[in-house]
């Protein structure tokens, strides 16, 4: 959203950190002191050495760098005395907000350790399985003697190190799921692996002629390098909604007894206690307003989009954004009584009720590691049958068995294919939570949609521009360019699309409920309701209006419409086409939901519906056996967005909304929930065709392996080929959606997209 | 065969000092920015630097 006042792309004076960022400096172990900032804002690679310079000319700090992925900037000084406030001042007058964060509180250090342990181990088996393979070759091309029984020591003395090392996450998952009396994949993995290392070992000391050190290692590689894609596609989407989390601690300004006034965290609020609420900020209790009179913006907890008059007695609700003017409330509940708590205590029920989805991948692994078990077994007991009890060879070949079927290409099935599924949406501005997200997404056949805020960009657009003169939208921008009202954004908006600049009117003050007035060239001037000034009541059409008073005389009405996403019709309209249902589930008035349902051609709609009922109708949907995506942004969606079987919010939405939805995506355009499903259905279908090529695979090599055919190096060439297949087969979805670039390509996360989720969110 | 005794420890050595360099690149922060990476270098380096001290 722009503002009328020029003060660059993303700038919204309420938007920017003012608190004190002393409690986010950390010092780090060689005394210098660091500051970890995120720029939502950071889209474009140009805006990196303009930061980065920005930043080196701040005196007394001495290095800034971006991280591009995480958007985040880490600066760092030595002088305890240096005031990083410089930072968010350069950082603003670049145009770009800034909040400070905590990294190891938002829990992506965490994900950081974790991935850079599991690159690790990626490394170390990479290094170990190439030296190895080298060994192995010279063996396999004739080495003998000695010469072999050397190579094979120097196999396992990188080997056993290696599978001690990087088997470890393996091995803990695999304990995990034995302890709780489960089979995983991870099962068979281990065994896999352990066994091919001790038999090798065994068979190294007695001068044996094959050892399987290349295949267990090389196993753990290829294992490895599909747990590591899966563990970056969902640290991805984690840092990036996390980012989007709001950072300001939720706090009030409190009016103690004796007038005097403190500020205190939102969860040590008391009833009884009078809050002073500012115009612009969000409430942080429930209440009732005991003086002074605004409207409350409260599309975010009811869907509702006009803003309402709260004038004494009116009751408010945590969340609700306070917008033309300051009030007093009395507290009547906080913390766990709020309507707030009451909407995450819902959300923790639906959640419950959600039926366990169970994972391609896991679904296969049932079946999957106890057959492999079985194979095995038979193996040994048939070759001891037939060899008349000849324990070595009969385990060697039930060993290779337990190799060759070890679900290499498997373990590389999903992640491959999710990682660059995850990769192309997050390029068409989706963050998807993980992979089930995905798989979940490809089944849809029912889409609910919030109206609020959803459909629309919660905002409302000035809809008769055309009928009013340049001089009086002059006129009525002079007088809205101070307001936080939303109506008056949308005619500084207007002013500024039809570039006429704001007219000087002086003395302007602003009414709640009423308008603004003011005075220009000398003669007096208003913009607000027609009650104020003096107009017939409503002709009844709905839609929120000002009127602009020139000398007494009404010179025009302005009439707003919360805006349609520009691309909600032709996306509704493909869902449709490709055979899905789709509703509108809104808590908004019934005329504004019907004028949207009417423009976007959906049949299915309902208005003024609460979120307990939001709650019960997606739970009906479900319980009817419909598999419903549901998406939504407010506060009065969350339990639905966490009751559907899969859920999105708009970047835009309040956090309880992001943090219930699997999926998140950015920008002005509705394109993305179109684009996902398109992306979760591809994805689908190539994890499918990969699984078949990894059990084609096994179809073909088992019965060589039982027959004791499987030396290392067919192990080895077998385990290589159908893991590359795999991967290639999986990289044919970047293709795919490159090839495709209309239906694939959607406006990238922008400027005004964030600067609006930092109104909502202010 | 002794030209074993040099060649093995030597492809050793060679895998081990990638292995490291990898690991130190690692704990580096060389890859904890891959995106940013790959715009960088495409980025013109034609600000003056500053002295590492922050007081120029």
């Amino acid at each position: 959203m722009m503002t009328c006042c020029p003060v660059g792309p993303a700038l919204d004076a309420a938007s920017q950190f003012a608190g004190d960022l002393a409690p986010w400096v950390i010092t780090r172990p060689d005394g210098s002191l660091e500051l970890d900032l995120i720029i939502p804002g950071l889209s474009a690679p140009e805006s990196i050495p303009l930061i980065e310079g920005a930043l080196e000319q701040v005196p007394g700090l001495a290095a800034a760098r971006v991280n591009f992925t995480g958007k985040r900037v880490i600066a760092t000084w030595t002088d305890p005395a240096f005031n990083p406030a410089g930072i968010v001042e350069a950082l603003n007058e670049l145009g770009f907000m800034t909040r400070p964060f905590d990294p190891s509180h938002s829990g992506l250090d965490a994900d950081d350790a974790q991935s850079r342990l599991l690159l690790r181990a990626v490394a170390v088996s990479g290094f170990a399985a190439a030296n190895i393979m080298l060994l192995s070759v010279s063996v396999w091309s004739g080495a003998e003697g000695s010469t072999r029984d050397l190579f094979h020591w120097i196999s396992a003395g990188i080997a056993l190190p290696t599978v001690a090392y990087a088997g470890r996450p393996f091995f803990r998952s695999a304990v995990r799921a034995l302890s709780s009396g489960q089979f995983n994949m991870d099962v068979p993995i281990s065994l896999a692996v352990c066994l091919a290392a001790l038999m090798s070992l065994y068979e190294t000391f007695n001068h044996g002629e094959v050892a399987y050190f290349d295949a267990s290692v090389t196993l753990l590689f290829f294992l490895l390098t599909g747990r590591y894609l899966d563990h970056l596609m969902r640290a991805r989407a984690r840092s990036a909604v996390s980012q989007l989390l709001s950072l300001s601690a939720s706090s009030a300004m409190v009016e103690e007894a004796d007038g005097s006034t403190r500020i205190m965290a939102a969860t040590a609020l008391q009833p009884e206690m009078k809050m002073l609420v500012a115009a612009g900020e969000r409430l942080a209790a429930d209440g009732v307003v005991a003086a002074g009179s605004s409207e409350i913006d409260r599309s975010l907890l009811t869907g509702e989009s006009n803003p309402e008059v709260a004038a004494k007695g009116a009751i408010v609700h945590a969340g609700m954004l306070n917008l033309t003017g300051p009030i007093t409330v009395t507290v009547t509940a906080a913390g766990k009584d709020t309507f707030l708590a009451e909407i995450i205590r819902l959300m923790a029920s639906a959640e419950q009720s959600r039926s366990r989805f169970v994972r391609v991948a896991d679904r296969l692994a049932r079946i999957y590691s106890p057959a492999v078990h079985i194979l095995a077994a038979t193996t040994l007991a048939g070759w001891l049958f037939w060899t008349g009890g000849d324990w070595h060879s009969s385990l060697m070949t039930a060993i290779a068995v337990l190799i060759i079927t070890c679900p290499c290409a498997l373990g590389l099935a999903v992640p491959a294919v999710q990682a660059v599924a995850s990769g192309v949406l997050f390029r068409n501005g989706v963050m998807i939570k993980d992979g089930a997200a995905l798989e979940k997404l490809s089944g849809v056949d029912t889409v609910i949609f919030d109206k609020t805020g959803t459909l629309t960009l919660g905002r409302p657009r000035l809809v008769n521009g055309a009928s009013i003169t340049a001089a009086s939208l002059a006129i009525a921008a002079g007088l809205a360019r101070s307001s936080r009202h939303p109506l008056s954004r949308a005619v500084c908006e207007a002013a500024k699309a039809r570039g006429i600049a704001p007219a000087i009117v002086e003395d302007i003050q602003e009414i709640p409920g009423r308008g603004l007035s003011g005075l220009f060239q000398g003669g007096p001037v208003r913009l607000g309701s027609r009650k104020w000034c003096g107009i017939d009541e409503n002709d009844g059409q709905g839609l929120p209006e000002f009127v602009l008073m020139r000398n007494s005389r009404a010179a025009s009405i302005f009439t707003f419409e919360d805006e349609l996403r520009g691309d909600a019709a032709a996306v509704i309209a493909k869902l449709e086409d490709d055979g899905l249902r789709v509703e509108i589930l809104s808590g908004d008035r019934e005329a504004a939901v019907r004028r949207a349902a009417v423009a976007l051609g959906i049949e299915r709609w309902q208005a003024g519906v609460t979120p307990q009922q939001k709650l019960a109708y997606v739970e009906q949907l479900k319980e009817a056996g419909r598999k419903v995506l549901m998406v939504g942004d407010g506060l009065n969606d969350a339990p639905a967005l966490a009751a559907g079987l899969t859920s999105m919010a708009p970047s835009s939405a309040t956090d309880i909304g992001r943090t219930a939805a699997d999926s998140i995506f950015m920008g002005e355009s509705l394109l993305p929930v179109l684009v996902a499903r398109e992306v979760a259905i591809a994805t689908q279908r190539l994890s499918l065709q990969n699984f078949a090529l990894a059990v084609g695979y096994n179809v073909f090599a088992v019965p060589i392996a039982m027959l004791g055919f499987a030396s290392p190096l067919v192990a080895a060439v077998a385990m290589s080929t159908s893991s590359i297949i795999v991967i290639a087969n999986s990289l044919r979805l970047g293709l795919i959606f490159r090839q495709r670039p209309a239906s694939a390509k959607v406006q990238q996360p922008d400027v005004p997209d964030l600067a609006h989720l930092e109104r909502r969110a202010a | 065969m002794t030209i074993l005794l040099v060649l093995i420890p030597a492809a050793l050595a060679l895998g081990a000092i990638g292995l490291a360099a990898f690991l130190w690149s690692l704990r580096n922060g060389q890859f904890d920015d891959l995106d940013g990476a790959a715009h960088r270098i495409l980025v013109d380096e034609d600000r003056p630097k500053r002295s590492t001290d922050g007081r120029d």
